[in-house]
């Protein structure tokens, strides 16, 4: 047996309190906690595309632009991200080098393309993995923040290393695009609403 | 209103279910989509009020002792969050340290605030002033916690400063450690039973 849906039984879903509101005056708040109701989340493909693309587009220089500055009296050396998990790499500490890569490449490329998938399925009305797509869905949600990950190491290592006029470790612009990134798509992914992927070919269940 | 509390609407693909009481360490997952329903509250009223209250000095605490120590020959330092946070404020790309502050610190304070706030009332079956702001304000609020990013990221700066200077991990690393796992029981779903509870 398969379960109704909210709208088939006059209900709506306050996303706030996750209270079943009912909708037979049709109301506007959530009775219980106030806050305001909605069938979807309002202007959900939009939101989510336009966020997506921003974040896209800054995730080149996130790339391109140095995220660390680090000065000694006889080297002053600026590292990408990319060159950060080589160096790793090279001195053998790979363990480190594959989760920084994983956590400043994998997860947002990921995003980037699980984003793209759910908006464009969603924009075809596709019927087919409707469950496999809600799954992506949750794990967009759960690696959301990760990637702040190098933002926090280069704020710790500039807060640790500080030798004065001697030199030192700074963070880099790099490391603000990166930031900005992580917010864009972690916003991107809560403007997406889920239900979209159900309501596409509910008359013929 | 008390026969929809009787119901429990999936959020990923709007499904309606009838509530199920729940033993503990039993969930309810969507038929449907996969997704969890409901669960089990893995504490109390009294237990949570607590947790909250520890977190809120764990918090203080990393805020202001030192994470990691380093040591060179004849010179010595250290970070607490507090100073890891400021360190990004630094002129051009202070946004990101706003975005950092805003991830562990101020996040996470907030969260414990409203905890304590909402809990310290509940425990005397009473609504607390701004019940329903400070409710919706802590479902707001949950995407939004980074500690856990923090912590890993302490643990990926000693490795990336080992063979060069000397690390050693301080107190608040530690503090850091337990402060990530209380917010995962604390600031979580569990909260939401005072909905149920207070009305």
């Amino acid at each position: 047996m398969t379960p109704p849906f909210a709208e088939q039984l006059n209900l709506r879903l306050c996303h706030r309190c996750k209270y079943a509101s009912p909708m037979d005056n049709g109301p506007s708040h959530c009775a219980r906690c106030m806050a305001p109701l909605h069938y979807r989340k309002p202007g959900a493909i939009t939101r989510a595309w336009a966020l997506t693309l921003a974040a896209l587009v800054l995730y080149v220089p996130a790339n391109t632009l140095p995220i660390m500055r680090t000065s000694a009296l006889h080297r002053d050396s600026t590292t990408t991200i990319l060159g950060s998990v080589v160096e790793l790499w090279q001195q053998g500490a790979w363990d480190i080098a594959l989760i920084i890569f994983i956590a400043s490449v994998g997860v947002p490329v990921t995003k980037f393309l699980a984003l793209g998938y759910l908006l464009v399925t969603v924009q075809w009305r596709s019927t087919r993995s409707r469950k496999e797509r809600t799954q992506l869905y949750r794990l967009l949600e759960l690696i959301g923040y990760w990637s702040m990950l190098d933002v926090f190491v280069a704020g710790l290592l500039t807060a640790l290393v500080q030798f004065g006029p001697l030199g030192g470790i700074e963070p880099r612009p790099g490391i603000l695009y990166f930031g900005l990134v992580v917010v864009l798509t972690m916003m991107a992914t809560l403007s997406f609403d889920p239900r979209l992927i159900w309501d596409t070919g509910k008359a013929n269940e | 209103m008390s026969e929809s509390t009787q119901l429990v609407i999936c959020e990923y693909c709007d499904s309606v279910y009838e509530r199920q009481a729940l033993d503990r360490h039993q969930r309810a997952h969507c038929q449907r989509c996969g997704a969890l329903l409901d669960r089990h509250p893995w504490l109390g009223v009294d237990q949570l009020l607590a947790l909250s209250a520890t977190a809120g000095i764990l918090l203080a605490f990393v805020c202001f002792y030192p994470i990691l120590r380093i040591y060179t020959r004849d010179q010595s330092g250290s970070a607490t969050l507090l100073e890891a946070v400021l360190a990004l404020f630094d002129g051009s790309i202070g946004l990101i340290g706003v975005t950092a502050a805003f991830g562990v610190i101020l996040v996470p304070a907030a969260q414990i605030g409203l905890l304590i706030w909402l809990l310290a009332f509940a425990r005397k079956q009473r609504h607390a002033p701004g019940f329903q702001p400070c409710m919706r304000l802590l479902e707001v609020l949950r995407p939004w916690s980074m500690l856990e990013v923090f912590l890993l990221g302490a643990l990926v700066a000693v490795v990336k400063l080992t063979g060069r200077i000397d690390t050693a991990p301080a107190a608040g690393l530690f503090a850091l450690a337990a402060l990530s796992l209380l917010m995962v029981g604390v600031a979580g779903r569990d909260i939401r039973m005072l909905w149920d509870q207070l009305s």
